[in-house]
C-alpha cells in the first residue's frame, strides 16, 4: 500500500474529527453546565449552513457567510435557551428529549418554508480551492486542510477560554454546583444563555464549513448529531478533552475503516463481495468501539466529576 | 410561436381528455414533501396537478399527502386513503422502500397503484400485479445504460454505491451490460456525506472512469467534493444524482457529468415543449426527471379516464395498458409487465445561460424493458 494514500486517509480522519469535535464540544459543554441534553444541536449546524449559504449568495463572499453562520446560530441558541430550554433545566433528562426533539421539527420545517425544498448551494472561497502535495506527492485539499486548522485554534481557544478567564471560572462552577454560584452572586440565567449561545456558535460554525463541501439541505444536522453523541459518550460526557479525544478517536476509527476493511476482506474473497462486507462492518465500526470504550470505562474516557 | 404550438398541444389534450366519461374520480397521491427528500417530491406534486389543471376535468379531485419519507408513515396514509378517503387509484411515492411497504398490499385491494418514480426488482418480476403500472422505470435501467454506455467510452471503471438494496441493485444492473475491467467497487454508508476516504481510494485505483449512484444530498456532497479534489476522472452515474432539483446545489462542479435518463429538457417532441414551457411558467423553475415521470402519469390516468369508467376495473386497467397519451419522453409503452419500454439517453451537465441543466448526447438503449419482465405471470 502507498504511503501517500495511508498519509491522505490519515488526514481525512483527522479532518472528519476536527469537524466532530465542534459539534461535540458545544453538546458536551452545555450538558457539563446545564445537565441538559439538547437533540436541538443538529438544527443549530443546520441553521449556520443555510445563514452561511444564504449570505454567501447574497454578498457572493464566504468570508461574511461565515460570520453570518456564527452570529445567526448564537442568535437561535439564544433565543430558543430564553423561549424554551430555560423551563427544562429542572425537568427529567425525558422531557428535555421530547422538546428539543420538537424543536428539531420546528426548525426543519421552518427552514423549508423560508428557503424551499431544494437544496442550497455553497462553494469553498477561492482562496482556499487549491490543492497542496503531500509528503509522498499526493495532493491535499487546502480547504480541508484548512477546516484542520480552524479545529486546532478552537480547541485551544476553548481550553484557553475555559481555564484562563473568568466567564471559564463561572462555567466550571456551574459545573459542580449551580445553586452555590448562584448564591454567590453570579447571575446564572445569563450564563447559561451564555453558554447555550456559544455551544450553537461551534455547531454554527461546524454546519458553515462542512456546507461547503457538503449539501445544504434540510435535515443535513442530524446524522451529525448522532455521531456528536457517539463522541461525547466515548469522551465522557461533560469533559471538552473527552470530546476533543473522543472526536479524533471516531474520525479516525471511521475513516481507516472504511479505507482498511474492504482491502483485508479482499484478501479472503473476491473484491465485489469484500466491497459488501468490509463497507457493511465499516459502517458498524465506530458504535463497536463504543460499545467496547463502555465496558472498559462504563462513563466514557474522560468522565467529569460530580 | 412555441407558445402558439404549446398553447395548441394542450388544447388538444384537453379536447381529447375532457370527453366521455363525466364521473368523479379520486386519486390518492401520497410523497415525500418535508424534510431532506422534500425536492424529489414537490416535483412530483406540483407536475402531476399541473397536468390534471391543465386538463381541465374537474371532475378529478387529487389527494396529497405527505409521507416524510417514512414507510410506516406511508402505510398509514395508505391505509386512510384506502379506507375512509375510498381512493380509485394511488400514486405518488418516490422512494423503493416505501413502494415496497405501500403498493402490495394496495394492490391485493384491488386498487390501481402507478409509480411515478420508485420501480424495486420484486414488483417487476415475480411479484407483478395487474393492479401495478410503472410510469417511470424498472430501478436497473438507468444504471444498465450507464453501463452500456462506459463500454463504448472506458477500460477500467471504479464503480460506487450506498450499501442497501438500491444500491446493491444499481451496480448489479451497471455490470449486467458493463464487459470492461473494474478499477474498485465501493459500497458507501447510506446518507454519508464525506467521502474524502473514497476519493482517495478513487486516486489510487488508476481507473480511467468513475460510476456512482448517489441519489439526494450524498450525490451533491460527493461530487462537490470530487470536483475539490482535483482527481479529474470522468465521473458518470444514473440521472438521480445530476437531475434539474439537485444541480443547483451542485453548482459548477457537475459540469461535465454523463448521466442516464429516459427523459430531459431538450427532448425534441411538441408534448415535452409545451410540458416545460408551462412547469416553467406555472412555478418558476425547470422541470426534473421526477416531475416529467409524475407529468406522464396525469396524462396516462386521463387518457383511461377518458375511454373506460374507473369503477370498471378491467376495462380500466386495459385502458391504461394501452398508453394512449402524448408521452413527454416521445415514445412509450408497456411491457408485459406493466413497466415501460423506453429509450435512454446518456445526458451531459452544460450551462445553458447561468442555469446548469442536462443536454443530451446519445442514446443508451432504444425499446429497453427490463431483465425482470420474464419472470412475472399476469
Amino acid at each position: 500500500m502507498q504511503t501517500a494514500l495511508f498519509i491522505e486517509q490519515l488526514l481525512n480522519g483527522l479532518q472528519l474529527g476536527v469537524m466532530l469535535f465542534l459539534m461535540a464540544a458545544g453538546l458536551t459543554l452545555i450538558f457539563g453546565v446545564m445537565g441538559l441534553i439538547n437533540l436541538t444541536h443538529g438544527s443549530l449546524y443546520m441553521v449556520g449552513a443555510f445563514a452561511c449559504a444564504a449570505v454567501a449568495a447574497w454578498t457572493g463572499s464566504f468570508w461574511l457567510g461565515l460570520i453570518a453562520s456564527l452570529a445567526a446560530a448564537a442568535a437561535a441558541g439564544a433565543v430558543v435557551e430564553l423561549l424554551v430550554i430555560r423551563r427544562l433545566y429542572g425537568r427529567d433528562h425525558l422531557d428535555q428529549v421530547l422538546a428539543t426533539f420538537a424543536l428539531i421539527l420546528v426548525f426543519s420545517e421552518g427552514t423549508r418554508w423560508l428557503f424551499g425544498s431544494f437544496p442550497l448551494y455553497l462553494d469553498i472561497p477561492p482562496l482556499l480551492s487549491g490543492a497542496v502535495s503531500l509528503p509522498g506527492g499526493a495532493q491535499y485539499p487546502l480547504y480541508r486542510l484548512a477546516i484542520i486548522a480552524v479545529g486546532v485554534l478552537v480547541a485551544v481557544g476553548l481550553w484557553l477560554l475555559i481555564s484562563r478567564t473568568r466567564l471559564g471560572m463561572r462555567i466550571r462552577a456551574g459545573e459542580s454546583d449551580r445553586e452555590m454560584i448562584g448564591a454567590l452572586g453570579v447571575d446564572v440565567a445569563t450564563l447559561y444563555t451564555l453558554v447555550f449561545a456559544l455551544g450553537a456558535a461551534l455547531a454554527g460554525l461546524a454546519g458553515a464549513m462542512v456546507g461547503a463541501i457538503q449539501s445544504v439541505q434540510v435535515g443535513m444536522g442530524e446524522p451529525v448529531l448522532i455521531l456528536a453523541f457517539v463522541v461525547i459518550v466515548i469522551g465522557g460526557i461533560g469533559s471538552i478533552k473527552g470530546a476533543l479525544v473522543g472526536a479524533l478517536l471516531v474520525g479516525l476509527v471511521d475513516t481507516m475503516g472504511r479505507f482498511l476493511l474492504p482491502q483485508a476482506f479482499g484478501l479472503v474473497m473476491n473484491a465485489s463481495q469484500a466491497g459488501l462486507v468490509g463497507g457493511a462492518i465499516a459502517s458498524m465500526l465506530i458504535y463497536l468501539l463504543m460499545a467496547v470504550i463502555l465496558a472498559v470505562r462504563p462513563r466514557g474516557l474522560f468522565a467529569a466529576q460530580g | 410561436m412555441k407558445k402558439i404550438v404549446a398553447a395548441a398541444v394542450l388544447g388538444l389534450a384537453m379536447g381529447v381528455s375532457g370527453l366521455a366519461f363525466a364521473e368523479p374520480v379520486k386519486i390518492g397521491l401520497i410523497t415525500t414533501t418535508s424534510g431532506g427528500g422534500a425536492g424529489l417530491g414537490v416535483d412530483v406534486r406540483d407536475a402531476f396537478q399541473l397536468a390534471i389543471k391543465q386538463s381541465g376535468n374537474a371532475e378529478i379531485t387529487v389527494i396529497v399527502e405527505d409521507d416524510g419519507q417514512k414507510p410506516e408513515l406511508a402505510v398509514q396514509i395508505a391505509d386512510k386513503m384506502v379506507q375512509s378517503d375510498q381512493v380509485d387509484l394511488m400514486t405518488g411515492i418516490i422512494w423503493s422502500n416505501l413502494a415496497m411497504a405501500v403498493v402490495p398490499s394496495v394492490t391485493a385491494q384491488d386498487i390501481i397503484y402507478l409509480s411515478p418514480n420508485a420501480g424495486p426488482s420484486p414488483l417487476a418480476g415475480a411479484g407483478c400485479s395487474p393492479n401495478y403500472f410503472n410510469v417511470a422505470y424498472q430501478n436497473d435501467n438507468f444504471h444498465e445504460a450507464m453501463g452500456q454506455y462506459a463500454n463504448g467510452e472506458y477500460k477500467k471503471v471504479f464503480i460506487m454505491a450506498p450499501n442497501y438494496p438500491a444500491g446493491t441493485d444499481s451496480l448489479t444492473g451497471f455490470k449486467r451490460y458493463y464487459k470492461g475491467e473494474l478499477a474498485g467497487e465501493v459500497y458507501t454508508q447510506l446518507g454519508q456525506t464525506d467521502y474524502a476516504a473514497e476519493i482517495a481510494q478513487i486516486r489510487a485505483s488508476g481507473a480511467d472512469g468513475v460510476f456512482v449512484f448517489l441519489p439526494g444530498g450524498m450525490g451533491i456532497a460527493f461530487t462537490k467534493q470530487y470536483a475539490q479534489s482535483g482527481v479529474g476522472i470522468p465521473l458518470m452515474g444514473p440521472a438521480f444524482s445530476f437531475s434539474q432539483d439537485v444541480l443547483g446545489a451542485i453548482g459548477d462542479a457537475a459540469l461535465g457529468v454523463k448521466n442516464s435518463a429516459s427523459w430531459s429538457n431538450d427532448l425534441d417532441n411538441p408534448a415535452n415543449k409545451a410540458f416545460v414551457e408551462s412547469f416553467k411558467a406555472a412555478y418558476g423553475r425547470l422541470p426534473s426527471v421526477y416531475a416529467a415521470q409524475a407529468f406522464d402519469t396525469a396524462n396516462l390516468i386521463l387518457s383511461a379516464v377518458g375511454k373506460a369508467s374507473v369503477k370498471d376495473k378491467d376495462a380500466f386497467r386495459a385502458a391504461l395498458k394501452a398508453a394512449d397519451f402524448a408521452s413527454v419522453r416521445g415514445k412509450f409503452k408497456f411491457n408485459t409487465n406493466q413497466h415501460p419500454i423506453q429509450d435512454i439517453y446518456v445526458r451531459e451537465v452544460v450551462k445553458v445561460g447561468d442555469v446548469l441543466t442536462n443536454k443530451i448526447i446519445g442514446t443508451a438503449f432504444t425499446d429497453h424493458g427490463d431483465a425482470y419482465a420474464k419472470d412475472c405471470k399476469m
